[in-house]
């Protein structure tokens, strides 16, 4: 039994006619992880007493008869950015290393109600800052695709896991594309809800009003099961949406036909590698061929959305990271002459240089003197790309983009250039700052590596996009495509 | 040259709701130290705030017995610092557009009226506390723990506009801010334990000038005699010092109350840039119209009105002072006063005030939750009223209320204690201590009428306190002008 050729339905399946047991899936989790892990190294945490505990008690359940939620024993990794009681969350950072916490996450407490069961957390770009995973405090996570290459980030691990077949689902974390390019990267499904759909509560802070937790799956139409899974209004997060549970699967096989795709211009050009824009056109072509339009369309968005990002991200993560100090939890350097020292020393040793570099960026941003120059500043073009994207969808239902400009790219790479590094998120990060919903599913191979496009929906309406990803993936592969080295046999 | 000070006051009250403002835990104080805490006041990873309504309505009633406007969005913001006691790195207050302005309060100086301005009340989270080990303050502590249980509890502060140009004026701004939070209810109002923190904005100018001399903010203001001897440390040093030709330096300085002077903590270039800006974590906070009325509908009398009201019931200004700065007693003036009873308000304060705080303090009664209902403190006091007992008596009778199921005439009548307002009664009684005391009659004759108290009190005596000590007293005049 593999996740990577067995389909969720088919395991879910299996399960109800107990001709599969909870036990089994947490062991074949378990199996694959000890398995591949040394090449792919995306879990920093195994859960393996707690994750058949869980299991034991939901075969019983089911022996017993009872009807539980369709995902009951199935296995599910989590980013450890998402606090679960009892477990470690590191956040891939030296500073909590050793903190375990105390309580869970509304999102991860609503995939616990759902009965799938935790097997593995998951490597991460420190603190979700980083697109190649390569700032973890730990190790590095390697793509399974290229253990050469980054798996992408922050959620690198959630996305490594699946695409090597650890766990057929995770929870990832996407501030600015978190979900989306480490999906890309890893050929498999990623996608970033609309901000308020998900409970933000027990999700460590990096820019608090550009997070949200999404799913990972390998097809579209489980990361739908899995969003119907942790969406839904939290009392416990203010910015938390008040809107109903919805049913993402309801219309994921209405026609596809009528359905207007708008495609940037400026996501079209020289910067993005001739192979992406192949494989996006081809399947603008498919779209087309099956009843949607698609025309060009034109978003300043994407160039005002970088800077405006990094300076908006880092200054809400200065004050986020701010509780990391020593004092209550977390690492604190031992034998500080006095408190100042304590403070700097904890935090000095503690955090990696990227999180650093992005601390000093927003407290120099929103110092007296220069937060009208930039905070203020990036807030209007903020709202202006609100209006920017609310603009194009009068006219369009989806905007269709690459989800990176280049496939994933070697180690060490882009390391020395953080300008560089950060644009490759120019695809994703708009969506962020517009709040909007937008998913990566594969759609093409670049030299053996998975290319990635991405869908962006109106506000709330991720069903659109689940409809349009689910009616590619019924007549392509490119999601159905392993690793080599992973295949049966292999 | 002659100085006019100009001061502004900054007051954070605690808001006395029953939790937090962005979490679930109680506001109880007195617990073991991090007992009432929870992911969110703790500063967890992860966790978030979420605004308590109950604390928007608190603030929204303080700012419109404040005479404020209730803007209809306000915006928390994060003030960012590092110290032990806040646990996320900052604190969530409301900065650049808070939930109340352009206010004011009415003080009175001297007998003579004077109207101070509150230029806003916004509301934040209070801190944790710094428990020092080793020592009683930081200095010479080995080492310091934190308590958690304080921390996010809700607090307002109300800052004034610089109107107030004397210590006395400013004792009486924080004295009336108090006593109009605690009539309100939404602050105990507790200086000493620091439920109203005070803070004075001090400067000084030569009289006739308009622009604002260079300000020191004094804090640790922890009593009402304290802000009055603060500010006038502070003023005469700044006197001081621009007499030997200096300049004020801008700085914030802590006041030693057993000093009596300020020092120094530290200057404007020292100070802390905060970095504000809007908490992302919550959403700006809206009021509308509707809401404001109705907290304006559930307002309580405030004080001034209720001054009003007493003096027009016929209360001395020194009893009615006194009943508004204690709440307890205030009520249970107040219940007193609506029983249908007919019974002077003013004997009733009288009472109250009197004899009745003395019994309730021997007894160790709180007139909260009186032992003694209104009802029943009213129809003992129509008995002293209408002449069925005298005040003596009354004092007597007054312990024994309590406990006791009988009426308070049933009890009289039980006790045999009635008034002796019968004169023919008395007569025989008369007649005999006269004829006893021929000595004082000749006293009383030759003009010294307070002789006759002498024969008034033989009387009282003979009669165990039940005579009527003017009806005696009318009694004996006549007897002895027709002797
Ligand atoms: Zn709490």
């Amino acid at each position: 039994m593999s996740f990577l050729e067995t389909s969720l339905s088919e395991l879910r399946q299996k399960l109800k006619n107990r001709s599969l047991r909870a036990v089994d899936l947490v062991k074949t989790a378990l199996g694959q992880v000890q398995r591949v892990e040394p090449q792919v190294k995306g879990v920093l945490h195994i859960l393996e007493e707690r994750a058949l505990a869980q299991a034991a008690q939901i075969d019983a359940a089911l022996d017993r008869g009872e009807v539980l939620s369709p995902f009951a024993g199935i296995p599910i990794a989590i980013k450890d950015n998402l606090c679960l009681t009892g477990t470690k969350t590191t956040c891939a950072s030296k500073i909590l290393e050793n903190f375990v916490a105390p309580y869970t996450a509304t999102a991860v407490q609503n995939v616990l109600d759902a009965g799938l069961i935790p097997v593995v957390k998951t490597n991460m770009d420190e603190f979700a800052m980083g697109s190649s995973n390569e700032n973890s405090a730990f190790f590095t996570t390697q793509n399974p695709w290229d253990l050469t290459r980054v798996p992408g980030g922050s959620s690198g691990g959630s996305a490594a896991v699946v695409a090597a077949g650890e766990v057929p689902l995770s929870l990832g974390s996407d501030t600015g594309g978190s979900i989306r390019q480490p999906a890309a990267f890893c050929g498999i499904v990623g996608v970033k809800p609309t901000y308020g759909r998900v409970s933000r509560y027990g999700l460590v802070a990096f820019a608090s009003s550009l997070d949200q937790i999404g799913p990972f799956a390998r097809t579209v139409e489980d990361a739908a099961l899995l969003m119907n899974v942790i969406c839904g209004h939290d009392a416990k997060d203010s910015t938390s949406a008040t809107v109903g549970k919805e049913d993402f699967t309801a219309t994921l096989n209405h026609p596809i036909s009528g359905l207007r795709i708008g495609v940037p211009k400026e996501l079209f050009g020289d910067s993005i590698a001739p192979e992406i824009r192949e494989a996006v056109s081809k399947a603008l072509d498919f779209f087309k061929a099956n009843g949607a339009s698609w025309s060009w369309t034109t978003m300043s968005s994407f160039e005002a959305a970088v800077s405006t990002y990094y300076i908006l991200a880092p200054a809400e993560a200065s004050a986020n990271l701010a509780r990391f100090d020593g004092v209550r939890y977390g690492y604190r350097h031992a034998d500080s002459a006095n408190l100042k020292e304590m403070f700097m020393k904890s935090r000095g040793e503690g955090f990696g240089p990227e999180v650093k570099r992005r601390i000093l960026l927003g407290t120099y941003v929103l110092s007296s003197g220069y937060y009208d120059a930039y905070y203020v500043r990036a807030q209007k073009i903020r709202q202006w790309i609100r209006h920017d994207f609310a603009q194009v969808f009068n006219e369009f239902d989806v905007i269709l983009t690459p989800t990176t400009p280049n496939v994933a790219f070697k180690f060490g790479e882009n390391a020395g250039d953080p300008v560089k590094m950060y644009l490759e998120d120019i695809a994703t990060i708009p969506v962020n700052l517009a709040g909007v919903p937008g998913m990566s599913l594969p759609c093409g191979f670049s030299n053996g590596l998975p290319i990635g496009m991405q869908l962006i929906g109106k506000s709330f309406d991720e069903a659109t996009l689940f409809r349009l990803g689910h009616f590619y993936q019924q007549h392509t592969d490119f999601h159905t495509q392993v690793p080599a080295w992973l295949k049966k046999g292999a | 040259m002659a100085f006019e000070p100009v001061i502004g006051i900054e007051v954070h009250a605690q808001l006395k709701t029953n939790t937090k403002l962005f979490c679930g835990c109680p506001t109880t104080f007195g617990q073991a130290t991090n007992s009432h805490v929870c992911p969110v006041c703790l500063g967890l990873p992860g966790a978030l705030p979420v605004l308590n309504r109950q604390t928007v309505l608190f603030a929204i009633r303080a700012g419109l017995a404040l005479n404020c406007q209730i803007q209809p969005q306000s915006v928390f913001a994060r003030k960012n610092y590092f110290y032990p006691d806040l646990p996320k790195g900052y604190q969530i207050s409301q900065f650049d557009l808070p939930l109340c302005t352009g206010g004011y309060v009415d003080i009175v100086v001297d007998g003579q009226p004077k109207r101070i301005g509150v230029t806003r009340i916004h509301m934040e989270e209070d801190a944790g506390k710094l428990l020092h080990q080793g020592a009683e303050a930081i200095s010479g502590a080995t080492h310091s723990l934190v308590d958690l249980n304080r921390a996010c509890t809700p607090l307002i502060e109300i800052v004034s506009e610089p109107d107030i140009r004397s210590a006395q004026e400013a004792k009486i701004y924080v004295e009336t801010l108090k006593q109009i939070l605690e009539h309100i209810g939404v602050c105990d109002g507790n200086l000493e334990e620091g439920s109203l923190r005070a803070d004075a904005n001090v400067s000084i100018r030569p009289v006739g000038q308009d622009a604002f001399g260079t300000k020191t903010e004094v804090k640790n203001l922890n009593s009402f005699r304290s802000i009055e001897r603060a500010v006038i440390y502070e003023i005469k040093r700044q006197e001081e010092a621009l007499g030997r030709g200096e300049a004020i330096v801008q700085q914030t300085r802590h006041y030693d109350d057993t000093t009596q002077k300020t020092r120094a903590m530290r200057s404007k270039e020292e100070a802390h840039d905060y970095r504000y800006f809007p908490d992302p974590d919550l959403l700006p906070l809206v009021v509308t119209p509707q809401q404001i009325e109705e907290v304006r509908a559930q307002l309580p009398e405030l004080p001034q009105a209720r001054r009003k009201r007493y003096r027009d019931l016929g209360l001395g200004e020194h009893d009615c002072e006194t009943l508004l700065n204690d709440l307890a007693r205030l009520a249970y003036f107040d219940a007193c006063v609506a029983v249908k009873g007919e019974v002077a308000p003013k004997l009733i304060a009288n009472w109250i005030l009197g004899e009745m705080t003395a019994v309730y303090k021997e007894g160790k009664h709180g007139f909260e939750g009186s032992p003694i209902i209104p009802e029943r403190f009213v129809a003992f006091l129509l008995l002293i009223q209408t002449d069925k007992i005298s005040g003596k008596i009354g004092k007597e009778l007054l312990p024994k209320l309590i406990g006791s199921t009988q009426s308070p005439s049933e009890l009289v009548a039980s006790l045999g204690v009635s008034q002796m307002t019968d004169t023919s009664a008395l007569d025989g009684i008369i007649a005999d201590i006269l004829a006893a005391n021929p000595d004082v009659i000749e006293k009383v004759k030759s003009g010294k009428t307070n002789a006759a108290d002498f024969l008034i009190g033989q009387v009282m005596k003979q009669t165990r306190g039940q005579a009527k000590p003017d009806l005696v007293r009318e009694l004996i005049h006549q007897k002895i002008q027709s002797l």
